[in-house]
């Protein structure tokens, strides 16, 4: 018997029942009806798997949304070659655990041209190997629809954030004409060439995120717990020194410590934190106590003020 | 001195627990509510308070802020609205045009705040942000009294569904933290909100920019009030009441990995199910029984409203997107006509006899809106109406060219809401809810379905007279 055909004839009752409490179990019904809202309506979804903590809550409950049936549709990874090479192992051991349809795509502009976050700075590096290589293969693949794990709490532009958010042909948000977005009814028609980013994990917070994994025993890259692992200091960043691309500068050195990442991007590009936090219920802790934002480590979002929106509105998730 | 040493002290009793309690362990659903109110009211300043004295301000954010400048107020606090303006663009202008939404939580609940700016718009913006919220606060400026605005807000809020209102008397620090005039504005609010109808009300007298009853309770200067502080009250508020209608689920999706496995998927509109359940598939009105409710988690024996689920009947029947799954002996209204009020979302406001897509659980319906009421948000009544601008609140007639299922928007939110979709832009023009069956008015559409080949098609849609009325018309790809 194939694990498909064993799936679907199970009918242990409660055969693991759920430790949730309402609160999540409401929020992990909400994401659940927008998926099946967008399998229902789309011709051509995808979802857009980052390898991140939000990702692997994404992943599963579009499991759960579909279950018996596999996820019926393909996940798209855009790597950018500078992602810590345990997100790629991780996401390698997870398509092949799961049988997920992955797709891979990188920039074969930027990758020709060696396009180095380091030599070429953060925001040219992102322009090229994450936005525009994001509307490469969203292009190629006529999807019509991207599931993306954002939340509304991450970031100020991300508050007025739709859960069905609208997209030109040319996938640009328009912050001003958005749909309106009234009880649980997404409006998703659209011309040919447009789409909606749907973001089903909107009404999560961080911690919602943290407990959600801990319940439900979600599988995520170790990064995010705090090991001993060497580093660089660089303009106050804390960058995880495993990586040969990775080339010191004059007065540099490399130190080791306890540290973990918040949020997980390219390695050169995701500053890292002082930490003890080992388990999940060391992070939620730490959580419960930071003072500083979660996005406070990334490069990206430091270049000038409104970088997130600009970057938005040119077709970065 | 540090702008920390000066913020501390105002709620050095809201210190966050050395072992906070975590939300996981906390059975409480989140609350979601909506301020209603204008920048003059002390809007920004009265949320900015709760994100700030909850402590949901990170550092980064802080220091963002204080690099910004504060040049609101002489108490050293940051400009509360450079917290919450997200969007450049916005800050440009000074204005914000949208609907935000904030997250926090206290060591009781976690909320999310729905912040709905805008003057023009504001109906709109309201309607979008009250439909999700299980309360509203309604901020009054102390000095200026019940105005015009707050009895639209407060009438806005109840038409939306809204049965629970937090009225806040802001700025009582300005008229001496009198209590006549708080008396005064909470009596006349009482009288007006009890011609709308039912509507529970707490009034509380604070003051965002001392923070002063928000979260820390003002107990020297406002002495006489003995009530709860404004967190107090969203922290014991209940969530909105779930629907007393029997089973309800809307079908979704039908999930069919392989012969062997036929499920029925969508999330539990109101009621429960159960095993070996009868229900009903409307409109087609087959009856059938529930062999499996199954989930990721394994099977389970009871669905309640909320949960999404994959329903297996005993034996095949058909039922697609759309159909709505009903306990036997309680099905919904179905019919042609029905009444509804609207609120219009869009420029062009509503005109009557418009032929629109409506969006409803589930369902994507052709349908024609006549326009017969619009509601005078100044003098408080209905009035006769033939068209409907933009943000304005209407009653109209749907006509479905076949049979529609709804349930009263006041009986069953999920079952009773619905959106219209304009053809020609695609985008949202209004939100609306079921009030009831309506009498057929005679004049049914006669809708008749043609299959051609398609350069026929083409040929057909290419005529004058047809591209004349092409919103009439659905064309569906070839199987």
């Amino acid at each position: 018997m194939t694990a498909a055909a064993a799936r679907l004839q199970t009918t242990d009752d409660n055969s693991r029942s759920s430790r949730l409490s309402p609160h999540l179990k409401a929020l992990e019904n909400e994401a659940i009806h927008i998926f099946r809202e967008v399998a229902a309506e789309f011709e051509r979804p995808v979802m857009l798997y980052s390898v991140g903590k939000d990702s692997s809550v994404l992943l599963h409950v579009a499991r759960k949304a579909f279950w018996p049936e596999p996820i019926p549709f393909p996940l798209l990874h855009v790597d950018t070659g500078w992602k810590f090479s345990q997100m790629i192992a991780f996401r390698d051991q997870t398509a092949r655990d799961l049988d997920l349809d992955l797709h891979v795509h990188t920039n074969p502009r930027g990758a020709a041209e060696g396009l180095s976050p380091l030599k070429h700075g953060s925001s040219y590096f992102t322009d090229v190997m994450k936005t525009e290589a994001l509307r490469q293969a969203l292009d190629a693949g006529r999807y019509d629809a991207a599931f993306g794990g954002a939340r509304r709490d991450e970031d100020a532009s991300r508050s007025k954030e739709r859960i069905f958010s609208f997209r030109s042909p040319d996938h640009r948000w328009d912050a001003r004409n958005q749909r309106p977005e009234l009880w649980n009814l997404y409006n998703g028609r659209i011309a040919r060439g447009e789409s909606v980013r749907v973001f089903p994990l909107s009404n999560w917070t961080e911690l919602d995120v943290w407990h959600y994994i801990k319940a439900e025993d979600i599988p995520i890259v170790d990064l995010y717990f705090a090991r001993r692992r060497p580093f660089v200091l660089r303009d106050g960043m804390i960058i995880l020194a495993e990586d040969e691309r990775l080339e010191l500068w004059p007065g540099e050195m490399r130190q080791e410590g306890s540290i973990r990442f918040r949020t997980l991007g390219c390695f050169a590009l995701s500053g890292g934190i002082f930490s003890e936090a080992e388990t999940i219920d060391d992070i939620i802790d730490e959580i419960n106590t930071a003072t500083v934002s979660e996005r406070q480590g990334r490069a990206i979002d430091r270049d000038e003020a409104g970088s997130m929106e600009k970057k938005k509105l040119e077709g970065y998730f | 001195m540090s702008l920390d040493a000066e913020i501390l002290p105002l709620d050095a009793e809201f210190e966050r627990d050395a072992d906070p309690v975590s939300l996981e362990a906390e059975s409480g659903r989140r609350l979601r509510f909506l301020v209603c109110g204008s920048v003059d009211d002390g809007k920004s300043t009265l949320i900015g308070r709760l994100l700030w004295d909850t402590k949901s301000v990170a550092e980064d954010h802080r220091a963002a802020l204080i690099a910004k400048g504060s040049k609101q107020n002489d108490l050293s606090l940051p400009d509360f609205g450079l917290l919450l303006d997200g969007l450049k663009a916005e800050q440009e202008q000074g204005i914000t045009i949208d609907v935000a939404y904030r997250y926090f939580q206290t060591r009781k609940r976690a909320f999310i705040v729905a912040d709905t700016p805008g003057h023009e718009q504001y109906t709109r913006n309201m309607a979008t942000g009250a439909s999700t919220a299980d309360l509203a606060v309604l901020l009054v400026d102390a000095r200026a009294g019940l105005l015009e605005q707050t009895r639209r807000h407060a009438a806005i809020v109840h038409l939306m569904g809204i049965r629970q209102v937090v009225l806040a008397v802001n700025k009582i620090d300005l008229v001496g933290y009198d209590r006549a005039v708080f008396d005064d504005i909470e009596l006349e609010f009482r009288a007006y909100a009890a011609k709308l109808g039912d509507m529970a009300i707490t009034a509380i007298p604070l003051s965002a920019l001392k923070g002063e009853n928000i979260v820390t309770p003002a107990r020297e200067n406002i002495g006489w009030y003995s009530g709860p502080t404004l967190i107090e009250a969203l922290e014991i508020a209940p969530t909105a009441k779930a629907s007393d209608l029997s089973f309800r689920m809307p079908i979704q999706r039908v999930s069919r990995p392989g012969e062997s496995f036929r499920g029925y998927q969508g999330t539990v509109a109101a009621g429960s199910v159960a095993i070996g359940d009868k229900v009903v598939v409307a409109p087609s009105g087959q009856a059938v029984c529930v062999a499996r409710i199954v989930t990721f988690d394994g099977d389970v024996k009871v669905a309640e409203a909320g949960a999404a689920v994959t329903l297996v009947f005993n034996r095949k029947v058909d039922a697609a997107r759309g159909d709505v799954l009903t306990a036997a002996d309680a099905t919904p209204l179905t019919g042609r006509d029905f009444t509804a009020t609207v609120v219009t979302l869009q420029t062009d406001g509503l005109k009557d006899g418009a032929r629109l897509w409506l969006k409803a659980a589930g369902r994507m319906k052709r349908v024609r809106v006549s326009i017969d009421e619009t509601y005078d948000l100044g003098v408080g009544r209905w009035v006769k109406s033939s068209a409907l601008p933009v943000n304005a609140i209407g009653r109209v007639r749907l006509r479905f060219s076949e049979d529609a299922l709804f349930d009263r928007f006041a009986d069953c939110r999920d079952t009773g809401a619905f959106i219209l979709i304009s053809p020609q832009t695609n985008n949202t023009v209004a939100g609306g809810m079921i009030a009831d069956l309506a009498d057929s008015r005679g004049d049914i559409d006669e809708q008749v379905n043609l299959s051609l080949p398609r350069d026929l098609a083409e040929f057909v849609l290419g005529l004058p007279a047809v591209k004349a009325r092409r919103s009439e018309i659905e064309v569906l790809p070839g199987r």
